[in-house]
């Protein structure tokens, strides 16, 4: 089971974990990704390529089931204009063992952030402007590879 | 004529002012960095967006795609600057 949702609405880590603690595995990791309030923050806009999106996590997750045994997979990614405390990402992994579901959730983290076309936007109240790729982030992605 | 069409996000969309165009499609050896170099040479927004092409990822058909690679018979060229979702 894995399953991809791009959209602008909150979901339920909760029921998400629900979903994966009832595929038959021995262990469920997950990653949640909050918008951070940092230096006056007023929103987070997401943007993305809708053509391209789904497709690219869905190849992502296709590399990670290759890699490790997993019995469920849920990424979830908003997309939109979100405020400090909002829920930005979800990851959810199910494996008999507790090793690959937690390094198939560090992967896919990894590599959306690095992988998949989305871009931020950080709206201050005099001001906003695009993040920029950080370079550890892409070393991540990386380490992956080898 | 075969066409291509652009599309573009982040600040390359905000530098272009549009978010997509249909173009005539260059001959299939045409690499990504030499159409983009060529777009650049029509000066105007086009100078100010794409002026540092180092600073561009592309994909081809939704696909990333190198910067040195040829266009060969796509249908879709979005440009963009490096991801940052997660």
């Amino acid at each position: 089971m894995s399953a991809v949702s791009i959209q602008t609405q909150d979901f339920d880590p909760a029921a998400e974990l629900a979903a994966l603690e009832a595929s038959g595995g021995g262990g469920v990791a997950s990653f949640t990704g909050i918008v951070r309030g940092e230096g006056g923050l007023i929103a987070l806009e997401l943007e993305h390529y809708p053509a391209m999106t789904s497709l690219q996590v869905e190849r992502i997750i296709e590399e990670a089931k290759a890699r490790w045994p997993l019995l469920g997979v849920r990424v979830i990614h908003r997309h939109g204009r979100l405020k400090p405390g909002e829920r930005i990402v979800f990851v959810g992994t199910a494996s008999r063992h507790r090793t690959a579901a937690l390094e198939a959730c560090a992967f896919l983290i990894d590599w959306l952030k690095s992988e998949a076309p989305f871009w931020k936007k950080e709206h201050f109240a005099d001001r906003a402007t695009w993040v920029e790729a950080r370079a550890e982030d892409d070393a991540r992605a990386q380490g992956w590879r080898t | 004529m075969a066409s291509l069409t652009l599309v573009y996000f982040a600040w390359v969309r905000e530098a272009i002012g549009r978010d997509e165009e249909v173009v005539k499609r260059p001959a299939p050896d045409v690499t990504i960095r030499a159409f983009i170099e060529g777009l650049a040479a029509q000066g105007g927004v086009y100078a100010e967006a794409f002026a540092l092409p180092d600073r561009l990822r592309a994909a081809l058909d939704q696909r990333f795609t190198p910067l040195d690679s040829p266009i060969g018979d796509a249908g879709e060229l979005a440009i963009f600057p490096p991801v940052t979702g997660g």
